[in-house]
C-alpha cells in the first residue's frame, strides 16, 4: 500500500476508536473533548482528499466553535454521566 | 433492551459498509460526480461567466446561491431558538442560578489575559482574510465568520463574559444576524428590481461600472459579507446564553 493508503487507513482506525471511546468514558468533559478529536481526524481526511474548503470549515466549526458549545454545557450542568 | 440497541446498531453499520464497497474508486473520472454535464458545465464556465477562480465558492455563492440564502436563514433561526429557549427575563430574572460543581471565582489569569491580547487581533484580522480571499483561496464567507466569532468567544474565555458583551452585546449581536441575512436577500431584491431575476448579479453592472463578470465576482463578495455578519453574531449569541444559562453574567 502507497505511504498515503496508509495514512488514510490509521485515520480511519482512529475515527473507530475515538467514536468508541466517547460513549464508554464516563466523565461528561472527555467526552466532549473527544468530540472535538473527532473533528479534527475528519478534517485530517478531507484535506488529504483534496477538499480544502470543506476541511477549513469542518477546522473551523468542529474544532473550534463546537467543542466549546459541549464543555460549556457540560460545566452547566453534571460531570458525571449517569449511564 | 441494550443488547437489541447495540444488534441494530451493528446490523445498520454492516449495511452502511456493504453499501460503501459499491462506492466508484476516489478521482475516478467516470464516477457519477466527474462525468455528469452539470459538473462539466461548471468547470467550464466558472471562470468565464463569474471571473472567480474558486470555483466551490463561484458555486456557493452564485450558481447556487438561494441554498446558501436559506442555510444563512437556518443559523439566523438556531441563534433566534437558543436565545429563545435560554434566555431569562421578566419573572424568572430573579432566581439563583444553579450552583455548578467544581464552581471556582477566578481571577483572570495574567499569561492568559496577555497572550489573548496580543493574539485576538491576529485572528480578527486572519478572519477578514479568509472572507475576502474566498474568491481565490479556499475560505469564503461562512469559515471567516466562525473565526471572528470564535475570537470574540476567546475574549469571553480569557477574561470574563461581560468583558466580552462590551464589545459585542447580545442585543447588537442579534441586529447584526438580521443585517446580514438583509444584505444578502436585498442583493438580490436589488437585482429584481434591475430587471433580472432573483439573485441574478449579472443586472448589478447597470448600476455599478463594470462588466456582467464583475458584477458577479462584486456581488457574490458582498453575500458573503452578509453570511460572515450573520454567522458571527449567532456564534457568539448562542455562547453567550450557553454558557451562563440565560442570564449573560459569570461565564465560564
Amino acid at each position: 500500500m502507497s505511504g498515503l493508503e496508509i495514512f488514510n487507513v490509521f485515520i480511519l482506525i482512529f475515527l473507530v476508536v475515538a467514536a468508541v471511546i466517547s460513549l464508554r468514558v464516563k466523565d461528561l468533559l472527555t467526552a466532549s473533548m473527544i468530540f472535538g478529536i473527532y473533528s479534527f481526524l475528519m478534517c485530517l481526511l478531507w484535506a488529504e482528499m483534496g477538499a480544502v474548503d470543506v476541511a477549513f470549515t469542518e477546522a473551523a466549526v468542529g474544532a473550534g466553535v463546537s467543542t466549546v458549545f459541549l464543555v460549556a454545557t457540560v460545566f452547566n450542568v453534571k460531570r458525571r454521566s449517569s449511564d | 433492551m441494550r443488547k437489541l440497541a447495540l444488534v441494530v446498531a451493528v446490523l445498520t453499520g454492516a449495511l452502511l459498509l456493504y453499501a460503501a464497497t459499491d462506492f466508484p474508486m476516489w478521482g475516478d473520472p467516470e464516477s457519477p460526480a466527474s462525468a455528469s454535464p452539470i459538473s462539466k458545465h461548471f468547470i467550464a464556465k466558472t471562470g468565464v461567466d463569474t471571473e472567480v477562480p474558486n470555483m466551490v465558492t463561484a458555486v456557493l455563492a452564485d450558481y447556487r446561491g438561494f441554498d446558501t440564502m436559506f442555510e444563512t436563514i437556518v443559523i439566523f433561526i438556531a441563534g433566534m431558538a437558543i436565545i429563545a429557549i435560554l434566555k431569562r427575563t421578566g419573572a424568572d430574572a430573579d432566581k439563583p442560578a444553579t450552583k455548578r460543581e467544581n464552581e471556582v471565582a477566578a481571577a483572570p489569569d495574567l499569561i492568559v489575559t496577555n497572550t489573548v491580547r496580543l493574539l485576538v487581533p491576529v485572528i480578527q484580522l486572519f478572519a477578514l482574510y479568509v472572507l475576502a480571499h474566498g474568491h481565490v483561496s479556499p475560505g469564503g464567507g461562512f469559515q471567516g465568520g466562525v473565526i471572528m466569532g470564535a475570537s470574540f468567544i476567546l475574549v469571553a474565555l480569557a477574561w470574563d463574559l461581560p468583558t466580552a458583551m462590551d464589545r459585542l452585546s447580545v442585543d447588537r449581536a442579534v441586529m447584526l444576524a438580521s443585517v446580514g441575512i438583509l444584505l444578502y436577500a436585498g442583493i438580490g431584491l436589488f437585482s429584481m428590481l434591475l430587471g433580472g431575476e432573483f439573485l441574478d448579479y449579472a443586472e448589478l453592472s447597470h448600476v455599478l461600472p463594470v462588466s456582467r463578470e464583475m458584477a458577479r465576482y462584486h456581488a457574490m463578495l458582498g453575500v458573503e459579507i452578509g453570511v460572515a455578519f450573520t454567522v458571527t453574531a449567532v456564534m457568539f449569541a448562542i455562547y453567550a446564553n450557553l454558557s451562563t444559562q440565560g442570564r449573560l453574567e459569570g461565564g465560564l
